[in-house]
């Protein structure tokens, strides 16, 4: 897929540092840190996303893929470094950004329309946003279910309501972090087809933070490997293969490999 | 009550077996005994109690029997006094409740998000919220006099507290998670009120609201022995002064059965959607 090549986000040198707040550290490498001392998280992070692109952040666990996704999402502020969107500073979180989080981002309180309808509702009138609900409910399958509060749905339908919430909007970036993570090994198969169509259709830029390889091989336009902690970019790699991908044959395959050996497994075990 | 509970639940447990089932149909077909059972005990020990009372075991003015209890029962009810005093209570307590409910959500909320107000006033929360409403008695008569005033301020300390503390801590333990996502949104301040705050505490809230008003329905009793000439609690207190034991046990009968409908009422609270959530959590 050819995207004109716009910069839609840039993260330029970002640094993030913690403020260790256990009183014994929380894994081996920060062995005689205490309470109070700095953590080094993001060590200068510099990246270009196009427009429409859909990008894999990988890396192992605890490198800071989330904090550095919620950076660039607004929520949590660097230490130092910029980034910008569309030329512009992002100092917080936008309504035309939306972040899909790890589990549980719907309102428990609200049903599945009402839920669907908090982006949108700004929007002038209920019949456009009725209108606007319906569509993106379609979209992820979930007609007939608008009246059920969300502990009424399987954990997949969750995750596709939370989807079709951000969708509504109409955002321009998408953010996910490890959305599919709390799922079932079929449902997760379903919806990573169900997302790769969907960017085909809607031609969105997404960010999507995953530690599954088979995942971001399947899904990205690009994918970036952070090292660990402090992390830097360790890959930052185009994947330029149609969908539907065969992970298990070509070019695919021998990244898949070199992506196993850089995050420390064996490809076969 | 919990005796009974038990009992039925080994009649249920019984009928479970014998069927093989335990899906919750069963169950509620076996529902028949374990409904019989409470009454059967009730009537048995109405039985014994009168019975015993027959045969002179115990003199009847100290603990008369039921039949004097229902003939004392018709009496009251005829002169009116037992639905003008149950009346009188009801409204001391509503009056006290609804104040207390008003403003111990409306500081919780407030104190919930204001983190620095909290820690100023944690420790005096903290300090009055242990002192029963009843030591406030001296004080009540003093600054309200005797009448509804006094009545409605023990009241409204019983359940103020615990409106209050529950409130507070409900909003503490909103997930960050749903901030985050009003924020993402773009929610206004009277938005993260109207569309995250008030709703995730409402489960809480109406629990506490729950606890808070049974409290209140038992220190309206005591409130109504001292500071005022009328409601169930006076009725007890001035019949006990009269030795009229059958009125004392008439106006207990009263207050349970209040008691336990105010209960019923207020747990609808806890049965519609946008609060189910909490109590339905898988």
């Amino acid at each position: 897929m050819e995207y004109g090549k716009n910069n839609k986000v840039v993260v330029d040198d970002v640094q993030m540092e913690f403020v260790e707040r256990r009183k014994v550290p929380r894994s081996e490498k920060d062995q005689g840190k205490k309470q109070g001392d700095k953590v080094e998280v993001l060590k200068s992070i510099t990246l270009n996303i196009y427009e429409g692109e859909f990008v894999c952040i990988l890396g192992p666990s605890g490198c800071g893929k989330s904090t550095l996704l919620k950076i660039i999402a607004g929520f949590i502020q660097p230490t130092s470094g910029v980034i910008t969107i569309d030329g512009h500073r992002v100092t917080g979180p936008r309504p035309n950004n939306i972040f899909v989080f790890q589990e549980g981002g719907l309102f428990p309180w609200l049903t599945v329309y009402e839920n669907v309808a908090l982006g949108i509702r700004h929007l002038a009138t209920e019949e456009e946003k009725q209108e606007r609900v319906y569509e993106y409910l379609e979209m992820v399958d979930l007609l007939g279910f608008e009246n059920h509060y969300p502990h009424m749905l399987s954990g997949g339908m969750k995750q596709r309501a939370e989807i079709a919430r951000a969708l509504a909007v109409k955002p321009e970036i998408l953010y996910m972090d490890e959305p599919f993570s709390g799922l079932d090994f079929l449902t997760r198969l379903h919806l990573r087809e169900e997302l790769i169509n969907m960017h085909l259709y809607i031609q969105k830029t997404i960010l999507f933070v995953t530690h599954d390889i088979d995942e971001a091989i399947q899904l990205a336009d690009r994918l970036i490997v952070l090292s660990d902690r402090p992390s830097e970019v360790k890959m930052n790699y185009e994947i330029k293969e149609a969908h539907p991908r065969d992970i298990n044959t070509g070019e695919l395959r021998s990244i898949r490999q070199q992506l196993y050996l850089s995050l420390g497994v064996h490809y076969t075990l | 009550m919990g005796e009974n509970s038990r009992l039925c639940k080994f009649f249920s447990f019984a009928q479970v077996g014998i069927s093989g089932h335990r899906t919750r149909v069963t169950i509620k077909n076996v529902a028949s005994p374990s409904k019989i059972c409470p009454l059967i005990i009730f009537l048995l020990m109405l039985v014994i109690w009168e019975i015993t009372s027959m045969v002179g075991m115990y003199d009847s003015g100290t603990l008369p029997p039921p039949s004097r209890v229902i003939k004392a029962f018709s009496e009251l009810a005829s002169n009116g006094i037992l639905l003008r005093y149950s009346v009188a209570s009801l409204f001391r307590v509503t009056v006290g409740f609804y104040l207390a409910v008003f403003l111990g959500m409306s500081i919780g909320v407030l104190l919930g998000v204001w983190q620095r107000g909290c820690q100023m006033f944690h420790a005096l929360i903290q300090f009055l919220r242990p002192i029963s409403p009843l030591a406030w008695i001296p004080f009540a008569l003093l600054w309200f006099g005797i009448g509804d005033g006094s009545a409605i301020f023990l009241i409204f300390l019983s359940s103020f507290f615990p409106m209050l503390f529950s409130t507070i801590v409900a909003v503490k333990n909103i997930p960050r998670l749903y901030f985050q996502t009003g924020a993402n949104f773009g929610f206004t301040k009277a938005e993260f009120f109207k569309l995250v705050i008030f709703p995730a505490i409402l489960p809480e809230v109406v629990t506490a609201m729950r606890i808070s008003l049974g409290v209140a329905w038992l220190v309206v009793v005591a409130a109504e022995m001292i500071a005022v000439k009328s409601g169930l609690g006076y009725l007890i207190i001035d019949s006990r002064n009269a030795l009229r034991m059958d009125y004392v046990i008439v106006a207990m009968i009263t207050i349970g059965v209040i008691g336990l409908t105010i209960d019923k009422v207020i747990s609808q609270l806890q049965k519609p959607g946008f609060v189910r959530w909490k109590f339905e959590k898988k």
